[in-house]
């Protein structure tokens, strides 16, 4: 008889704490940007931006990046803009950041003014990549280049893809930052049998799925007698089970995922 | 392969859904590739084995009950043009390649796609002829596929996501890969196109793991390396142009897959044309390793033997064609290399030392007469304005032909009383701009005669020339039967274990033939060209035939 394990009791990648730890937590700033996001940027402005701007943000006359308001980006698309074309009559380059750069970039820049970049941090990379590959057990369900498993969504570009506040979230409250596609699928043949896996395809009669095992199935839906499209993510919170500095250094490194293989 | 069988079985006896979602996804090692004969069901390489039959030792569909052959799924793809791909299918699951360089993962009993793997060649890539991928090589849970842009990439089987990219050549200077790379142990084997952009063509390998090249083999010997002396110095003051650096851009691209022979650890490619194409003057020498098929090392890459079908082309006479590999020849007990080429000869050499046993036409052929007895052609060059049998596409061209070891006959999809009119002109290399040197035209008074061009209208006669399918007997050349067609074909062609034999051609039609007698038993219009070469698979108990025509690939199989 073929024996199926369930996915939720595999689908690990166990982080926890409430780390990220700063005093906030996850908790959103007061304005409507996650702490890990306006992090984040700090980190980018000090590697980028503080050349000519400042630390203070006041380095060229006439503009305060402090004041979290500017004449030519009113919303914060406008700004994205009018990094990613720059202002070469001023002097300035433009900037080809990717999502999760230009959110962090526009999260400090508006924040800046409050944000105390010593209570909120993404940690170091490579202590963060030996808790993915370590402790957070993050490879049985995961796949970072050639490494971990097909099980779980592939994580090599995830730092392109998803903010740093995501991020957190993800680690925090799985569930909460879970994308409809990758929602796991319980399916049970009309003889029993139960296959737990993620869906890589569907369409009106059939659906294409990993199991656990890391198999692809492609399977009729006629011959199923049940279809379940579980809404909570079957990867576990770390919220207790890593330390703030190990959720630091575990977003750091998801962060710093952009795309190698 | 037992353990293997063991899991498969008693994955199976659960229920009848197991057919369905349940196929075991082993790992498929080189020794899977050696033994895929054993493993019928799959499809693993190009050719279907290293022996490049494409032979099928599924026999579920007959003679008897082929006309009952229906139509199961569709896939389209998405980018217009001619599609030569041939899928690979392992446990269930095929793999194709779509163009310009996409990779679909494929459920083999619906169609339906589990993922695609897109990869966009470099826009400034210089192609000829139709830009075109023809397959992808598996080792482990690795596919490779080789790009327009002359890269060699390795994707996951299981996601489609891409391990490791290398650049193989530089496709400004008109170095691409088309073929489907052959895999051989630990290494990838690939080879570059662009003869017709004066390129200096190669075969290397790669390691499977990491991308790094291990050895390249050129087609072109450069100074101080055998076979280089046959590009000899031009003459003094002969009043036509003349080349001194023509090896430099001598061409031998290679565009068709090779074969290996693991207990010689042997692997045979055939070489392209010489460059330029036509202008012959200008090139002096045989001009090796063009038009050659070359025995290599599997592992070093060193050259073994060569045999030049071929020398000093002046026609475009690639020899790119598929070798096939046939043991206990004529129960000579040699172990035979055999060749339909397109220089409109059948050949028959030793594959351990690449000497000639047989050589003779199997359409009608004026550029030669005989063979002398190490089996050089005798070259006899028509006079200008004359037309050269076969004509520039050639007797056959790169569709994949198959011997059936039941029958002992070889297949080859020809064109038959096919002629051009060759017109050489002087050209000087640039690099990256086209370097025929000339070119032929159509021998016969009728517009749109055959040639590269496709289209559904046929407006010429008998007179151009017309396509059939050729079976000859493997050990003599004779022509055992044949099976006209009105149209050319670029079709390769499928043979099985219960005698049917599978093709297509420009007129769109899939038929199934009696390999045995060439009776047409099965036919349907699928609308559009066949370019590829069929292949035959099994899920379950089923087994399913796929060809691709025009846009999409169809997949047929008897109801249930």
């Amino acid at each position: 008889m073929l024996k199926i394990i369930c996915l939720v009791a595999v689908l690990v990648t166990a982080v926890g704490s409430t780390a990220m730890a700063s005093p906030q937590g996850a908790q959103l700033h007061d304005s409507q940007y996650p702490d890990v996001d306006i992090a984040h940027g700090a980190n980018l402005y000090s590697a980028r931006c503080i050349t000519c701007h400042g630390a203070q943000g006041d380095a060229i006359g006439g503009v305060n990046l402090r004041s979290g308001k500017f004449r030519n980006a009113i919303t914060d698309r406008d700004l994205a803009g009018f990094i990613r074309a720059g202002s070469p009559a001023a002097g300035m380059p433009p900037f080809a950041l990717d999502d999760t750069d230009m959110a962090g970039i526009i999260a400090y820049l508006r924040n800046m003014n409050s944000f105390d970049a010593a209570t909120v941090k993404s940690g170091n990379v490579a202590r963060g990549r030996a808790v993915f590959e370590g402790k957070g057990a993050c490879t049985k369900c995961h796949r970072v280049g050639r490494v971990g498993s097909h099980v779980g969504p592939n994580l090599t570009d995830i730092g392109s893809l998803r903010s740093a506040g995501s991020l957190q979230r993800s680690l925090l409250e799985p569930t909460s930052q879970m994308m409809p596609v990758n929602r796991p699928v319980r399916l049970v043949t009309k003889d029993g049998t139960v296959i737990n896996g993620r869906r890589l395809n569907e369409d009106t009669y059939s659906i294409q799925i990993m199991d656990d095992r890391e198999r692809l199935h492609s399977v009729l839906k006629t011959d199923l007698r049940e279809y379940t499209i579980v809404t909570t993510s079957p990867m576990p919170s770390y919220k207790g089970t890593l330390s703030s500095e190990e959720l630091s250094d575990l977003l750091g490194y998801l962060l710093s995922l952009k795309g190698q293989s | 392969m037992m353990t293997r069988k063991r899991r498969l079985f008693a994955g199976c006896v659960a229920s009848l859904i197991c057919l369905l979602s349940f196929r075991v996804q082993g790992q498929v090692t080189s020794q899977r590739l050696t033994a895929a004969n054993s493993e019928p069901q799959n499809w693993l390489t190009y050719s279907g084995n290293y022996q490049s039959h494409r032979f099928s030792l599924l026999d579920q569909i007959t003679p008897a009950n082929v006309k009952n052959l229906k139509l199961q799924w569709v896939y389209q793809a998405p980018v217009a043009g001619n599609w030569q791909t041939t899928p690979l299918v392992v446990d269930g699951v095929m793999y194709i390649t779509q163009r310009p360089n996409d990779v679909v993962a494929l459920d083999a009993i619906t169609g339906r796609a589990f993922w695609i793997y897109r990869y966009t060649p470099n826009p400034d890539r210089i192609v000829c002829c139709g830009a075109n991928n023809r397959g992808v090589a598996i080792l482990g849970d690795t596919l490779f596929m080789g790009t327009l842009d002359a890269n060699l990439i390795a994707i996951e089987t299981k996601s489609g996501r891409q391990i490791w990219k290398t650049e193989v050549a530089s496709t400004t200077a008109g170095y691409s890969i088309t073929h489907a790379p052959l895999v051989v142990k630990d290494k990838v084997i690939v080879g570059v196109g662009g003869g017709e952009y004066g390129i200096r063509g190669f075969i290397a390998a790669y390691d499977a793991n990491t991308g790094k090249e291990a050895w390249r083999f050129y087609t072109i010997p450069g100074p101080g390396e055998k076979g280089h002396e046959t590009w000899e110095a031009c003459p003094p003051a002969s009043g036509t142009f003349c080349d001194p650096d023509a090896w430099k851009h001598g061409g031998g691209s290679i565009w068709m897959t090779g074969s290996y022979d693991p207990q010689l650890n042997l692997t045979y490619w055939g070489v392209g044309n010489v460059g330029p194409d036509y202008a012959g003057a200008q090139r002096p020498g045989d001009n090796l390793y063009t038009d050659s098929v070359v025995a290599l090392d599997a592992d070093t890459g060193t050259l073994r033997w060569h045999y030049q079908f071929t020398p000093h082309d002046v026609y475009d006479y690639d020899s790119v064609q598929v070798p096939v590999l046939v043991d206990n020849w004529a129960r000579t007990g040699i172990n035979a290399l055999i060749w339909a080429n397109r220089n409109g000869n059948y050949y028959a050499l030793d594959r351990a030392t690449g000497r000639f046993l047989l050589g003779r036409p199997f359409v009608k052929v004026n550029w030669m007469s005989e063979f002398d007895e190490r089996g050089r052609p005798i070259q006899t060059p028509q006079p200008p304005g004359q037309p050269t049998y076969p004509g520039n596409q050639g007797g056959t061209n790169w569709y994949s032909p198959s011997f059936s070891p039941l029958t002992n006959l070889f297949y080859v999809s020809a064109w038959e009383d096919y002629a051009s009119i060759y017109g050489p002109s002087p050209v000087e290399y640039n690099q990256g701009r086209n370097f025929t040197g000339g070119g032929p035209r159509p021998f016969g008074s009728v517009p749109g005669a055959p040639g590269l061009a496709r289209a559904p209208i046929n407006t010429w006669t008998e007179a151009a020339g017309h396509g059939a399918v050729i079976a000859l007997d493997a050990a003599t050349g004779d022509q055992k039967w044949k099976f006209n067609m009105t149209d050319v074909t670029d079709s390769g062609i499928l043979t099985t274990r219960s005698h049917l034999l599978f093709t297509g051609g420009r007129e769109g039609y899939f038929q199934a033939l009696d390999a045995r007698t060439g009776t047409l038993l099965w036919k349907t219009n699928l609308g559009a060209a066949i370019n590829s070469g069929p292949m035959s698979y099994r899920v379950g108990n089923r087994q399913y035939v796929a060809t691709v025509s025009g846009l999409s690939l169809f997949v047929f199989a008897l109801d249930e």
